[in-house]
């Protein structure tokens, strides 16, 4: 953790956030540095969720403090805070029937101002990001007759088209089959290694974490309980005592990364 | 998309042209028929104040009894759809319309109770009283279904659609109390809750031009924020779009807006909700455009239906129940139509 001011993104110090008396999470402290991919895994409600809308400031903390780049999290404008962090929801649903290529270029707003149309540059990372994705065949298509994988590269494409710095995927590829949760996170990730991009992804699939991320973060009840890099802490035991499942890792050679099996526990069947 | 812009222009120019077009015919036909050159000579010469050797009958029914009506048709109508068009897009629901937060309801609260007040020997004068009572009623209105939403701090769309329901409801039980206490008048009451637009004067459209070109010019300013509210508020705040001020701006915007209308020509229903639908399927969703397009289509649909009850048929039909009897079928033919394309409920 000794490492230069300038390659922290964000500084949490004692978070906590919930909902009457629900705590959702609770004394969180966390640094989250530039380039890396982190992978954010836990049960159901352990705060996956919450935690990325706090540090896209969706939410803000009942305790503690979130700084961006040094500065309060609440001190940010809406826009710049756009240029720099965009997300990718879960399920993204569009109303009404805008074209494939009219969403992508929503990604441009904050970049533009309010009378301001698209330049020639943005035409051409809009472009460039479609076809990125695979989706420039289909361009012209409203989103509303896409077909779930197609719909959640739209939004990822979106979200690259903002041009931020980092990229937060709240179980953006949950809903979808290997192929297309694969090339979604293969694409993302050459981005990690090539352009220095941050990912902070909300993940289910342990061994998509594994394959995808640098940086493991598990959470159990709105607490932190390891932090580390995939070979430190995705260990049997820490799977143990997240999430209750007995569950053997190894170093799979096929896939040249740390995969997990799982084994039914016997006498609740 | 690239074609998309285009088309939505060439649209707004043939809508505009048919507008002009249809504001001059509707001014020849009524009772008395007047040609159009005489119209178009009452529009230039009368207007800018240089003699005319028309007969002043004529120069005084079509200056001062189907002009004024012709355009509070227009801008009633306008504005009711771009109200439409902005509803339906910040509660994501496309069967929203300019009434969905109870604002009709409230009108018609307010003027029923006028009316119930002059039976128990209120004396009141109906002309100014019924609308300014109408305004009234539908911005407490509106004020108490935000007041109600806004326990949500985000102030959601569930939570909004929610509050207008629950107020509406309130208020419509209260206005059948008052049909009952209004007993041998309710037909006044009927009337108005049907919309009319048979007693507009100049001074209407001097207070409606205004305020529909400010407010028009107000969604206009925000057209790119409302097409990214489509994609779900946390998609759109996170793409810096300031969901909960870009709701409350609009809501109160549109809202005083539709209270205005309603206070001019009592409740029209439908052209809210079924232009700015139509338009966008056919059309364009983008919102920079569809707010212009609905204005003007709106405009055309109410003058259309004003110029029917008004010239046409044998006795003055509620131009409400006009717009319902039009738009009604149509709409049902276009959503039989997306079902088969599996497109409906977009």
């Amino acid at each position: 953790m000794e490492r230069q001011g300038f390659d922290i993104l964000w500084q949490l110090d004692q978070v906590g956030f919930g909902y009457g008396d629900r705590a959702v999470v609770r004394d969180l402290d966390l640094q989250l540095e530039k380039g890396k991919c982190y992978g954010i895994l836990g049960p159901n409600g352990s705060g996956k969720t919450t935690l990325l809308d706090l540090l896209c400031g969706l939410l803000v903390p009942k305790a503690g403090k979130v700084e961006l780049c040094g500065q309060p999290l609440s001190g940010w404008q809406p826009r710049p805070l756009a240029r720099k962090v965009a997300l990718v929801p879960q399920d993204f649903v569009v109303r009404f029937g805008f074209s494939v290529r009219e969403v992508v270029e929503m990604g441009r707003h904050p970049h533009l101002g309010r009378f301001a149309t698209l330049t020639a540059q943005d035409h051409a990372l809009v472009d460039a990001v479609m076809e990125e994705l695979g989706i420039a065949a289909f361009a012209d298509r409203p989103v509303t007759r896409l077909s779930g994988g197609e719909k959640q590269r739209v939004a990822v494409a979106r979200a690259l088209a903002q041009d931020p710095e980092v990229l937060l995927l709240d179980e953006a590829t949950s809903n979808l089959d290997i192929f297309h949760s694969l090339s979604i996170l293969g694409t993302i990730r050459s981005r990690v290694r090539e352009q220095g991009l941050t990912v902070i992804a909300a993940l289910h699939d342990l061994n998509l974490a594994g394959f995808f991320c640098d940086q493991l973060i598990f959470l159990r009840q709105g607490r932190l309980l390891h932090q580390g890099t995939v070979d430190e802490v995705l260990q049997s035991e820490v799977i143990q005592e997240v999430y209750g499942v007995d569950a053997r890792v190894r170093q799979d050679k096929f896939s040249g990364c740390r995969q997990v099996s799982y084994r039914v526990p016997e006498k609740e069947f | 998309m690239a074609v998309r812009p285009g088309f939505s222009f060439a649209t707004g120019i043939v809508l505009l042209a048919m507008l002009l077009v249809s504001v001059v015919l509707s001014a020849t036909m009524g009772y008395m028929n007047v040609p159009v050159s005489d119209v178009l000579e009452v529009v230039f010469r009368h207007f800018s104040g240089a003699g005319s050797e028309l007969d002043p009958v004529t120069v005084a029914v079509v200056a001062d009894v189907r002009l004024p009506r012709i355009l509070a048709a227009v801008l009633v109508g306008g504005v009711l759809a771009v109200c439409g068009t902005i509803f339906q897009a910040i509660l994501l629901n496309p069967l929203a319309d300019p009434y969905t937060l109870g604002i009709s309801s409230g009108a018609a609260f307010g003027a029923s109770l006028v009316i119930v007040l002059q039976v128990f020997g209120l004396a009141l004068p109906s002309a100014l009283s019924v609308p300014l009572f109408a305004f009234a009623g539908s911005v407490a209105t509106l004020f108490a279904v935000l007041t109600l939403a806004a326990g949500d701090r985000r102030l959601s769309s569930t939570s909004l659609i929610l509050s207008g329901v629950i107020v509406a409801a309130i208020l419509s039980a209260a206005i059948g109390f008052l049909k009952f206490l209004a007993d041998e008048q309710v037909g006044i009451i009927i009337f108005w809750l049907m919309g009319s637009l048979s007693g507009v004067s100049w001074q209407d459209i001097f207070v409606l031009t205004p305020i529909a070109l400010a407010g028009l010019a107000i969604c206009l300013l925000y057209g790119r924020e409302l097409n990214i509210m489509a994609t779900g508020e946390r998609a759109a705040a996170t793409l810096g779009v300031n969901t909960v001020r870009l709701r409350w701006i609009l809501l109160v915007t549109c809202s005083l807006m539709t209270a205005l209308c309603v206070s001019v020509s009592g409740i029209i229903g439908f052209v809210g909700l079924i232009v700015p639908h139509l338009l966008r399927h056919l059309i364009s969703p983008d919102n920079r455009w569809l707010i212009g397009l609905s204005f003007l289509g709106g405009g055309l649909l109410l003058l259309f239906a004003d110029t029917l009850t008004r010239a046409v048929l044998p006795a003055e039909v509620p131009i409400g129940v006009l717009t319902a009897l039009i738009g009604g079928p149509f709409f049902c033919v276009i959503f039989k139509k997306r079902q088969q394309d599996g497109t409906a409920g977009l």
